[in-house]
């Protein structure tokens, strides 16, 4: 769908697929973005892959940011993909944060996750990218 | 219904419960696209039957979680049920977090809900003609029960009148000053006063000064405000929540009070639709005229004045 992301605020859904309750690292993404002036989506802890993409095309974001800390990265982010690619929206880019190896980041990337932060990264970075993938999927 | 026939594709989708669509079409509308019009005008003769639930109140009171229950309740009475929760936009930075969703959970397979969050994104007038049009769009696409969330302070309470066919106003014990100055703004919108949080102590006496509250009267009309103590982690109270507002509806429909309200609200909606153009072309106008700069100029310079130029303009001014 067109849409001029000068006029229009960015759509970002931020969700915690997994059961590892360590919201935090999210939050604080949830809080830069919002005032990088991005509409975000906070969907909260525990979603499922299927919570979570249902999420994303009811509130049609234009891009998703998923958070774990559990280690259940390999099982989960595949999952939202694919059905993503179900759903005919794997067009909307998906990027990553927590604690995930560096091997398993390289996987992940080749599945299709757009960017992978790890700790020690920068609010600064996440913004710029999250716009980056936002704009080359407008 | 032969039109179906005639409507844009778009404006088909959302008829035929394409919720992709549906969602997209919101997008539009919020972010004021113009092209969109065509289709919420061919789907504006679907609407203004169903009832429209607002849910407002002061931050904190539960109204998500409320909202959430209710459409536990909805759903076990078989209605489908679509949500729209607004949340305001920072006036700085123009972005928001919008947490609604955080409360609700419901089966994942389940279509009979859609749930939507809206930012205020702050616009004159925008927040409410974005959420009448999205509640328009959520009945067209043929659910049962419109709920909208909104923040209950300042303008924007007072905006669920303008789009709400039944409005509940949440409170929770202890609110103090709060329940005292309901009587100037929440308190005249409501038609059904939810107690949540009643588990917590002092709820009976909550539920008290709102009974002598309403007892004293002054509503909009004969209707009596309901007044109803919910829990939403018990749960306890949903069940008569949900009477409390159908009781309203049906008043609405028993006394002709429905047809009376629409008015009112499609008055003002006009009112604000052409005050929001004509405030666009004038503000457009004082810029670019030479002639109506100069004008301007002459109230800088305290030569006339804002009313006298005003005065004018209105006098000028010829719809185009």
């Amino acid at each position: 769908m067109a849409r001029n992301p000068k006029s229009s605020p960015i759509r970002v859904l931020i969700a915690k697929p997994g059961l590892d309750g360590h919201d935090r690292g999210a939050k604080v993404v949830a809080r830069a973005l919002r005032d990088a002036g991005f509409e975000v989506i906070y969907a909260g802890l525990r979603q499922t892959p299927e919570e979570i993409v249902r999420a994303a095309l009811e509130e049609d974001v234009d891009l998703i940011g998923l958070s774990i800390l559990s280690g259940a990265h390999m099982a989960l982010f595949p999952k939202v993909l694919s059905l993503l690619k179900k759903e005919k929206a794997a067009d909307i880019p998906v990027f990553a944060g927590g604690i995930i190896p560096d091997e398993d980041a390289r996987r992940l990337k080749k599945a299709g996750i757009r960017a992978i932060f790890g700790p020690g990264t920068t609010l600064e970075e996440i913004v710029s990218t999250a716009q980056r993938l936002a704009r080359s999927a407008a | 219904m032969t039109a179906a026939v005639r409507l844009p594709p778009a404006a088909r989708a959302i008829v035929n419960g394409d919720r992709r669509v549906l969602a997209r079409v919101i997008s539009q509308v919020e972010n004021g696209d113009p092209s969109v019009g065509r289709v919420t005008r061919a789907l504006y003769p679907r609407t203004g039957k169903k009832p429209i639930v607002g849910v407002t109140g002061p931050l904190g009171v539960g109204k998500s979680s409320v909202i959430n229950r209710l459409v536990g309740r909805l759903r076990d009475l078989d209605q489908t049920v679509g949500v729209v929760a607004v949340d305001p936009s920072s006036p700085y930075s123009g972005g928001s977090v919008l947490g609604d969703r955080i409360r609700f959970e419901r089966r994942v397979d389940d279509a009979g809900v859609f749930f939507r969050s809206m930012a205020s994104r702050g616009e004159v007038g925008g927040v409410a003609a974005a959420t009448r049009e999205v509640t328009r769009l959520l009945e067209a696409a043929g659910f049962d029960v419109i709920l909208v969330e909104t923040v209950g302070s300042g303008q924007v309470d007072l905006a669920v009148r303008d789009l709400a066919t039944t409005s509940v106003v949440v409170l929770v014990p202890h609110l103090g000053d709060e329940v005292q100055t309901l009587k100037a703004g929440l308190f005249e919108i409501a038609d059904v006063f939810c107690v949540n949080k009643a588990d917590l102590p002092g709820a009976d006496v909550a539920r008290r000064d709102l009974a002598e509250l309403v007892g004293l009267g002054g509503h909009r009309s004969d209707w009596r405000p309901r007044i109803v103590a919910t829990s939403t982690t018990q749960p306890a109270g949903i069940e008569e929540l949900w009477t409390a507002i159908e009781a309203h509806e049906r008043y609405l429909d028993v006394s002709g009070t429905r047809r009376a309200d629409e008015r009112r609200r499609i008055a003002a909606e006009i009112v604000e639709l052409v005050q929001e153009r004509v405030g666009r072309q004038v503000a457009d106008r004082l810029e670019s005229e030479p002639e109506l700069r100069r004008w301007v100029d002459r109230v800088v310079e305290r030569t006339t004045d804002p009313h006298a130029v005003a005065e004018r303009l209105v006098r000028a001014i010829r719809p185009r």
